[in-house]
């Protein structure tokens, strides 16, 4: 059902839990199968990320996607992070069963609303 | 790791040495098809007979010829469903059923609903118990049929078969149990019950996978779901799987045979497991009922940590669970059970089934428990969901 890396990125997720500092959070769920996940990012003074963390309640999946959202937004622009997309994560991962490619769309969704979040946090400074 | 621990039985079961070597001579020294008329043909169909009678003593049915064969649960439950309610069509059109019913009494009266039935599902309580008095309002003057399960497969509870088929009765109408849950589970009387059509399963019960039976007492009006021969009496066309009736027939009788014996040691490991678990791990559910429950099944919602990925960590650990039935592992949807039973999502979604066989050990136990604990903490450790603002 899982394919090699999906089981890898499950058992050893290296970007799991709370980031220290961070200073955008973005949290995605899916409302008919509950899966949550949360990003955290750490953002530098000129807009680049620094790192990336998550938190996440889901299947197997869900967590390997949202691992490897963190590995691929790690060192981006904040506005760049935008373009990651969840056929990039999709692919990064070798595929994945048609009833999971919700988890990729579900990791998208975290980055975006963390960016959203980021861009917030800095309107409100700024005033 | 080389140890494996098996807690999926309400899945599937291993077949029984009892019934294997019931069931391999059947295969090459007496293979006869029971339809015919020569001696191979009359020792295949003394076997299908002796299955048909050990069932028939073992639910305690008036004759021996109310037990049709059928190619396992599923059969028989989209048999009973469809069969009565198209033949009992002219007295009226509408059946009622439970909401947490196997997907093979739901889709088959979703399949009614398309030929114009009417199906009222019938909610639960919290602890999946289908109400006598829901059951009373809703039966009208076109009512034909009510099929309730007599043990749900996903959390175990136990329904009032017997006072759900009187009511049913007092009201003229016709009542089916999927049973295979409560086979060997307690003791089934169809005709203290009042039951007049019953699925059964071997492959729950240490026999094997593709083969069970429908209890439907003579009288009792069914169209045809498979056509195409004189095989069981007309009703259900194929020539009979004789070495798995064989094993049916034996599987039944064992399992009817060894009730207290089997019951004793599954609430022994079931009460040592729920009580090892409160002791190791917090933040525990059981979901089902507290009492009126089978032996064999434990549901239980771990907070804060998804059912699928546990189950893919035990399943490294070399433990078999199920996070829904089988069928549906592939659903996005949280099951339909725990919906019904009003569990909220998060908890539904939380929830994992252990089902106990009568090959465990207090170590294996043990061992589950050791790799339970270790497992939840990894995934709380990195979950979106945190105990505040829960319960």
């Amino acid at each position: 059902m899982y394919n090699q890396t999906v089981m890898s990125k499950f058992l050893n997720p290296k970007n799991a839990g709370a980031l220290r500092g961070a200073n955008a959070t973005g949290k995605a769920g899916n409302s008919s199968c509950g899966d949550v996940i949360k990003l955290y990012l750490l953002v530098d003074e000129e807009g680049i990320i620094d790192e990336a963390k998550f938190k996440a309640f889901g299947c197997p999946a869900t967590i390997a996607c949202s691992d490897i959202a963190c590995d691929l937004v790690a060192g981006l622009q904040v506005d760049e992070a935008l373009n990651v997309s969840s056929k990039e994560i999709f692919d990064e991962l070798g595929g994945l069963d048609d009833n999971r490619v919700y988890c990729s769309v579900l990791a998208e969704d975290a980055i975006k609303l963390a960016v959203e979040d980021y861009y917030k946090k800095k309107a409100k400074e700024n005033k | 790791m080389s140890r494996k621990v098996y807690l999926d039985n309400a899945s599937t079961t291993f077949v029984s040495g009892e019934v294997l070597s019931e069931i391999l001579p059947c295969f090459n020294a007496l293979y006869g098809n029971s339809n015919s008329l020569h001696s191979y043909g009359r020792d295949a169909s003394a076997i299908v007979d002796r299955a048909r009678d050990r069932i028939a003593h073992a639910i305690n049915a008036q004759k021996s010829n109310e037990i049709y064969f059928t190619s396992g649960g599923t059969e028989a439950d989209n048999w009973a469903i469809k069969g009565i309610a198209r033949a009992n069509a002219s007295i009226g059109k509408h059946i009622i059923t439970s909401s947490i019913e196997h997907h093979a009494v739901l889709d088959s009266c979703k399949q009614l609903e398309k030929e114009g039935f009417e199906v009222t599902y019938l909610p639960v309580d919290k602890y999946g118990i289908v109400s006598v008095a829901d059951l009373i309002h809703a039966i009208r003057k076109d009512t034909i049929l009510v099929s309730i399960m007599a043990v749900n497969n996903e959390v175990g509870t136990i329904q009032n078969i017997k006072a759900l088929a009187k009511t049913a009765h007092d009201y003229g109408v016709i009542f089916h149990t999927d049973a295979v849950q409560a086979i060997g589970a307690f003791k089934i009387d169809v005709q203290d019950m009042e039951i007049d059509a019953m699925s059964i399963s071997a492959h729950k019960i240490y026999g094997p996978k593709g083969v069970g039976a429908l209890y439907l007492k003579n009288g009792i009006a069914i169209e045809n779901l498979i056509d195409g021969g004189t095989q069981e009496r007309g009703k259900r066309g194929g020539t009979v799987n004789v070495p798995y009736v064989a094993g049916l027939g034996k599987a039944v009788e064992i399992a009817c045979r060894d009730i207290s014996i089997n019951q004793q040691k599954l609430k022994a490991i079931r009460d040592y497991f729920i009580k090892s678990v409160n002791e190791k791990i917090d933040y525990v559910q059981i979901n089902g009922h507290p009492h009126q429950k089978i032996n064999g099944t434990v549901n239980m919602s771990f907070e804060m940590v998804e059912g699928e990925s546990l189950l893919m960590l035990l399943d490294l650990d070399g433990i078999a669970v199920s996070t829904t039935s089988a069928c549906m592992s592939n659903a996005l949807e949280p099951s339909h059970v725990l919906k019904a039973m009003g569990l909220e999502d998060e908890l539904a979604q939380s929830a994992v089934r252990f089902s106990f066989g009568k090959n465990l050990s207090k170590s294996d136990i043990d061992y589950v428990v050791e790799c339970l604990a270790k497992d939840v903490a990894k995934l709380r450790s990195i979950s979106a969901l945190t105990k505040a603002g829960r319960r």
